[in-house]
């Protein structure tokens, strides 16, 4: 019913307020704004589809309302009972959602091609066979490496590199067969090759993804992230549809610069986290013959920290991925509710890789009521530490390392690091003395003004407060 | 009571109608303008498929301009409604699913698998924005 022009024009609208939702993004006072400038692009993409397609035959109508009843209520569901803690695997399950709806959407176009104004089965444009191949090879790739990516963040996988032997013959292997595949699809057309193609990407999903550890997960969420894009973009290119095409190229560069600044953020090359095989979830041992040369470490407890922050006029807190595990947000905000009331300056310091995804402190510490104007990134609060009392770190290590600055033989040497050796007390809440992911020992633990607090991390802080009241 | 319809009501939305209809007209007309403008500029010598790679080219350059410019604090938000934009791919969905079943053998295959699809994206449109939603209304300022 719909003019095919007046419906790419509204496709393209959508395309448009998608970008605004993107760029509501810039500050929290116009987020909300952009996100539903998003739901707006796509009600209007989905209304124009439905229009377009009149008129429904009635079974086919029934079956979409069902399709989307089933999925919008497990959407709503998941949506609104999914712990913060758990976002990281929650995106990652979304992702292969997407990769595996581009899979079907391309086995659709290419079973019934004349549904979508392709032509008739048997000889369709080469160049819709490409574009088709190519969406269905990165959605089942985004698939199977979300899926891994999600089993890993949700602990039913260990988070530790799993490495094949020859796994980069194996994969380059995997990759050729891949675009012979394609090759012979284009001219063939024929659905056999078609679902060739999807097995061969299903493996090489998996087999990128299981390489890499756990540490690595912010830019193996972000680069899946990426690839969703780019299987969208694909089966926009297939359907020409402008609302996929300028969705999947946002998407999908707004996942690989998160995959940049992810990577940054760890001084690694994206190349060398592809390749895999770095930090896993238990750390490395510390190198031997070193541990007899340590001095000993200052321990403390509860009331001990207790009195070190009340005694302070500035404190920074440096959260990390392990106030994550053990929930502590919540304690943590009452901690500093109580120093603030005793007139001490608190601030939060989050370095860009702290969490299992980008951003993911920021959101946990916005869940406990924290305003966001008290929690800055790394190049803000790196000067302040000099004039800090207290900076109390809690479930990270690796970040704060000042052998990142100093030790040009260390593992994580180059990683911009958060200088909270410049504080006048350093309090450190860790479960034990191990080393971090990186594997790499961490001199600060041995220095004179750090006090280690060793315990979970809730219970700790909830010890501190209940010392100070 | 029910029954009684007042005629000059009947008149007003039968206008209404009306001009609904040659205001959808004109738009189609000018859009059909716009296209054949557009295929004319090019002489019709330039393959669609290039128009479509113009358009993914700058969407491309928009989206790095637009996401440098996110907040890293709004990292985690930024990659759920990306998630949940993503799920535009419901227009394919819905296409598949809307297959007419007299196209041809596939068609009932195509059906299932626009079916399938269709609830996958589903989850993700609710799912990704209310999610995103959820999110961006815990960040608040002092006060």
């Amino acid at each position: 019913m719909l003019n095919g022009n007046i419906a790419a024009l509204l496709y393209l609208t959508s395309g448009v307020l998608f970008i605004l939702a993107l760029r509501g993004l810039s500050s929290p006072e116009t987020a909300r704004q952009g996100n539903r400038f998003g739901v707006i692009g796509m009600a209007i993409a989905g209304a124009t589809t439905l229009l377009y397609q009149l008129p429904w035959g009635f079974s086919s109508f029934f079956w979409v309302l069902v399709a989307i009843g089933i999925g919008g209520s497990i959407g709503v569901w998941r949506a609104r009972t999914i712990q913060m803690t758990a976002m990281p695997q929650l995106v990652a399950l979304f992702h292969a959602l997407i990769g595996l709806a581009a899979v079907l959407v391309a086995a659709s176009a290419l079973y019934a091609p004349q549904g979508f104004g392709l032509g008739v089965s048997g000889s369709m444009h080469g160049t819709t066979l490409f574009e088709m191949s190519l969406g269905a090879a990165i959605g089942a790739i985004t698939f199977t490496g979300s899926v891994i990516a999600f089993l890993k963040l949700d602990g039913r996988m260990s988070g530790n590199p799993i490495l094949l032997p020859n796994r980069h013959v194996i994969n380059i292997g995997l990759g050729l067969l891949l675009a012979v595949f394609i090759f012979a699809f284009i001219p063939t057309e024929a659905h056999l090759v078609f679902w060739l193609i999807v097995l061969v990407s299903f493996a090489l999903g998996v087999l990128l993804i299981v390489p890499i550890g756990g540490a690595d997960m912010p830019v193996v969420i972000s680069m899946l992230n990426s690839y969703s894009g780019w299987a969208a973009a694909a089966v926009g290119f297939t359907l020409a549809n402008l609302a996929l095409i300028i969705t999947g190229a946002l998407v999908g560069s707004s996942g690989a610069i998160l995959s940049y600044v992810m990577c940054k953020g760890m001084n690694r090359s994206f190349i060398s986290v592809i390749l895999g095989g770095f930090g896993g979830d238990t750390a490395a041992p510390p190198s031997s013959g070193e541990a007899e040369e340590r001095p000993p470490v200052k321990q403390g407890s509860a009331d001990d920290a207790a009195k070190i922050l009340l005694a302070a006029k500035k404190v920074i807190v440096v959260p990390g991925y392990g106030m994550a595990v053990a929930q502590a947000q919540h304690a943590l905000r009452e901690m500093g509710d109580i120093l603030k009331s005793k007139g001490i300056d608190v601030k939060y310091a989050i370095h860009p890789v702290a969490g299992r995804m980008p951003g993911h402190m920021n959101v946990l510490l916005a869940e406990a009521n924290v305003p966001y104007d008290e929690v800055f990134e790394l190049e803000e609060i790196n000067p302040e530490f000099s004039g800090a009392d207290v900076a109390f770190v809690i479930g990270a290590n690796d970040v704060t390392n000042p052998a990142a600055k100093t030790d040009s033989s260390s593992a994580i040497y180059g990683m911009p690091i958060l200088d909270v050796e410049n504080a006048k007390d350093v309090l450190f809440v860790k479960r034990g003395l191990g080393s971090g992911y990186a594997g790499v020992e961490n001199e600060l633990f041995f220095r004179n003004n750090t006090t280690m607090l060793f315990g979970d991390a809730k219970k700790m802080v909830d010890g501190i407060v209940k010392a100070m009241s | 009571m029910a029954t009684e319809v007042d005629p000059q009501m009947l008149d007003k939305i039968q206008a209404a109608t009306q001009a609904a209809r040659h205001a959808a007209e004109t738009a189609q007309a000018y859009a059909d303008q716009i296209a054949a403008g557009a295929s004319a500029a090019s002489g019709g010598a330039i393959d669609p498929f290039i128009f479509r790679l113009a358009i993914f080219v700058l969407a491309v350059v928009v989206g790095y301009y637009v996401v440098w410019s996110v907040t890293p604090s709004l990292h985690t938000p930024l990659m759920s409604v990306t998630n949940a934009i993503s799920s535009v791919i419901v227009v394919g969905a819905l296409l598949s699913a809307g297959v007419d079943a007299s196209v041809g053998e596939g068609s009932g295959t195509a059906r299932v698998f626009g079916f399938l699809a269709l609830t996958l994206a589903s989850v993700n449109i609710f799912g990704g924005f209310l999610v995103t939603e959820r999110m961006l209304s815990m960040f608040r300022k002092k006060g």
